[in-house]
């Protein structure tokens, strides 16, 4: 086999005992890596219907197919545990140097099973496996933490993926960092935290042969220099921050807690300022021709020495959506998030929600009583200081509020109206337990559906279907048949990337289009030479709808029914008052319509479910055993 | 950062303009041993800040202070392009010539446990690899002199025409 080793690593921190697990070919062809082979080593690893901080809840790692090869944007790795958010299938992805030297240890996968009694770095040096004393690290920084373990080695060819001290203190919303990238969302930090892995450190030596290096070498080079061209530019040079203005134009841009679409200071906040004024250099994930990461300095005033990437998820999160309309509180806020390794988009969402509280007189300035600010602070919507703050708060837990909004924004609206007989629920913006993205989907009614029905809760990520909302292909603002079709046909697009991994971002340097025809041959041939396989267009078209079954299974057994397709109440209640989307919700008739044609789409029963039969076609005999309909 | 006095080329690296990729290193492995491996590189990169990123390979020092420092005369330098030459018969991987080096740009190879030193790809018609992948034009096949005269044009351009 090419691309592969055919071996799995099994760690067990409880016991401190590893094992070799070896998978059939015909196995990955079925899932290839990235988040759909870390999703069903999760579904085969994991304790059915345990807690997700529970030592029963595996992390599980895959390997890109791509990784340690020069394919362009294919130095990645998918993750997969049940989020501690959600409490259905948490995947994510991260890419750069550490998933290359992951993939050059020769292993395909990682299941870390347990939960150590002490704080641990495991350290896999190729085929060595060592359980390091971690204690010395706590409470250390994302970036801290891989500097002191490449010290320790001596050895900056030693690679770490760490947690910060959000992951520590088992924040529900701390992710996992590695070369200042992040496997976000779903809460994998915590997940870490409640194992007491506090690094996992590589050093891979081996070499990644593949099938047809010459074939794969002018593939890769054609790609590269495509990815100098027009189909990046908007990546290359203000990258994902270019944004910020388009979405306040369409009324899309989440202001004040998705309160409004449109933010009056979004020249403040754009893509375009940051540029101007705070951008210090843009730098390339490991195997990353494009470099898109906009990276933001602060040089003077309270917040001088802050730095970090500021990408758009980052910004309307921790910005407009809080109301903020300064770089340096916006660029220490995402410094913070980065370093105590917290998810931006769900930080600056739970703490919205906390402003929107405020606003409304549900919490008063006692209410964010903490070590810096004794008698609390005003919380209101365009106070950057108080988002920086509690960031602090939220990764230490520290004082009420830190420890409340560290649960994410389901749980804290869920605690505070048990304690205050509120209905703070209604502005609590998640899908799943899990904290919106950047677009407003009161008038993206395709993407609406994507988000509701979406695996890993409210993700863009994952389902790619405010693309034709957005272009205009159809009609934004209503519903109609199509839609069903289109949310299946977009997510299992995304899926096929963040399956090989590939970074979206590269999708139309194949051939100048982005679509499936476009893209799959190129993607086949890259396969191919690189494992020697014969996959064409519709073996790569397959590639998405697997991913897509396998998590969507996974849910399904840990007890999904039709009502978690669910939008937050704002969208479906509240219309915004002004801006280019005023006057629109989801109402339930369309999102039930919306529900029914998608899942009609997919091939599923109306309760949502998959049957036997359409497992079996997609080579999934043994989940068709076991959820099968 | 000590800097070569070599009237020779070498391959240098721009790090306002170098990204971090890495893809330097895997086309150098490649070309050489067959295999996509960076620790079979003889191109580094450094990746040693947030934003600081670099590239670095054999500065071809005149006089070089590996090929005095080989115990056992394995290594020759080309007096015409002072590319370091390795005679791997004679090498036995004893490092001397990595201590010797003030830029860290020798390495022993994992594999064949010998000497490895960037040759330039002075056998491929379309030169150093490593300068034709860089996406982003930060490699350069150049002397120190070549460097210096652009640096003064630049300033020339910026100072005299404002840009």
């Amino acid at each position: 086999m090419y691309g592969y080793s055919g071996k799995i690593l099994h760690i067990d921190l409880a016991t401190r005992k590893t094992w070799v697990e070896s998978k059939p070919e015909q196995w990955y062809k079925i899932y290839i890596g990235g988040v759909s082979m870390a999703s069903r080593l999760c579904w085969e690893n994991i304790e059915v219907g345990c807690d997700p901080l529970s030592p029963g809840n595996p992390i599980c790692i895959a390997n890109g197919i791509f990784a340690g090869t020069p394919v362009p944007v294919g130095g990645k790795y998918g993750m997969a545990s049940k989020s501690p958010l959600t409490g259905f299938i948490g995947d994510s992805m991260s890419g750069s140097w550490f998933p290359v030297a992951l993939k050059r240890t020769g292993w395909d996968g990682f299941v870390i099973h347990g939960a150590s009694d002490k704080w641990v770095n495991v350290f896999i040096d190729d085929d060595k496996i060592e359980f390091r004393d971690a204690s010395h690290l706590l409470g250390l920084g994302t970036t801290e933490t891989e500097e002191a373990i490449s010290e320790e080695f001596g050895d900056d060819q030693v690679r770490s993926a760490t947690i910060g001290p959000a992951g520590e203190n088992l924040a529900r919303i701390a992710n996992v960092s590695n070369d200042g990238r992040k496997a976000g969302r779903t809460g994998h930090g915590a997940v870490w935290g409640s194992k007491k892995l506090k690094a996992l450190s590589i050093r891979g030596t081996h070499g990644v042969s593949v099938a047809d290096p010459e074939t794969l070498l002018k593939l890769s080079y054609e790609i590269l220099q495509a990815a100098q061209g027009p189909h990046t530019q908007k990546y290359r040079v203000l990258g994902t921050s270019s944004n910020v203005l388009n979405m306040n134009k369409l009324g899309l841009l989440p202001t004040r807690n998705y309160q409004q679409g449109t933010f009056e200071d979004a020249e403040l906040i754009s893509g375009e300022y940051l540029h101007e004024h705070y951008k210090a250099k843009t730098i390339a994930c490991a195997q990353c021709p494009i470099a898109c990461e906009q990276v933001g300095q602060v040089k003077e005033g309270p917040y001088a020495g802050a730095m970090g990437h500021v990408e758009y998820e980052s910004l309307y999160a921790l910005s407009s959506n809080c109301g903020v309309n300064s770089f340096p509180a916006i660029i220490q806020a995402i410094t913070n998030c980065n370093e105590f390794g917290l998810d931006t988009m769900s930080s600056g969402v739970t703490i919205s929600w906390a402003m929107e509280c405020y606003q409304r007189g549900v919490f008063t300035k006692e209410d964010f009583k903490c070590e810096k600010y004794p008698d609390g602070f005003e919380a209101e919507f365009g106070n950057g200081e108080a988002v920086v703050t509690l960031t602090e708060m939220i990764a230490n837990r520290e004082g009420y509020m830190g420890n409340l909004l560290a649960e994410g924004t389901k749980r804290a609206s869920a605690q505070v109206d048990e304690e205050r007989g509120t209905e703070t629920y209604k502005w609590a913006m998640h899908i799943k337990g899990l904290e919106c993205p950047g677009y407003d989907a009161r008038t993206l009614k395709t993407f609406a559906l994507g988000l509701a029905a979406g695996t890993r809760g409210a993700c863009h990520n994952r389902t790619a279907a405010y693309d034709p909302d957005i272009k205009g292909e159809v009609d934004r603002f209503s519903v109609d048949e199509t839609r069903g079709r289109l949310a299946k046909s977009t997510e299992e697009y995304a899926a096929v990337y963040d399956t090989l991994p590939l970074c979206k971002f590269i999708r139309r340097c194949f051939t100048g289009k982005a679509d499936r025809a476009g893209a799959w041959p190129a993607i086949a041939n890259l396969i191919n030479a690189t494992t020697g396989w014969d996959f064409d267009y519709d073996a790569v078209d397959l590639i998405g709808e697997r991913a897509h079954t396998i998590k969507k299974a996974f849910n399904i057994r840990e007890g999904w029914t039709r009502e978690d397709d669910h939008l937050p109440y704002r969208w479906q209640y509240e219309p915004m008052e002004v801006g280019p989307s005023a006057g629109y919700v989801v109402t339930d008739e369309e999102l039930e319509y919306l529900k029914d044609i998608y899942y009609e789409a997919k091939g599923w029963t109306k309760d949502g479910l998959i049957p036997k039969e359409k497992l079996i076609a997609l080579g999934m005999d043994d989940v068709a055993e076991e959820i099968g309909v | 950062m000590p800097a070569s006095t070599s009237k020779y080329q070498y391959i240098t690296c721009d790090t306002s303009k170098c990204v971090g990729c890495q893809l330097c290193e895997y086309i150098c492995s490649y070309i050489k041993t067959g295999e996509f491996n960076t620790f079979r590189s003889c191109i580094r990169t450094v990746r040693a800040h947030k934003i600081l990123m670099t590239a670095v390979a054999c500065r071809t020092c005149e006089d070089a202070p590996c090929v005095i420092a080989c115990p056992r005369d394995a290594l020759s330098q080309d007096p015409i392009t002072g590319i370091i030459h390795i005679d791997a018969n004679r090498c036995d991987g004893c490092a001397w010539c990595i201590e010797a080096c003030d830029f860290g740009v020798i390495s022993i190879d994992p594999e064949t446990k010998l000497a490895e030193i960037c040759d330039q790809c002075e056998d491929e018609e379309d030169g150093p690899q490593c300068v034709k992948w860089c996406p982003k034009e930060a490699l350069e096949l150049t002397t120190p002199d070549r460097r210096a005269q652009r640096a003064r044009r630049k300033l020339a351009i910026e100072e005299v025409l404002g840009r």
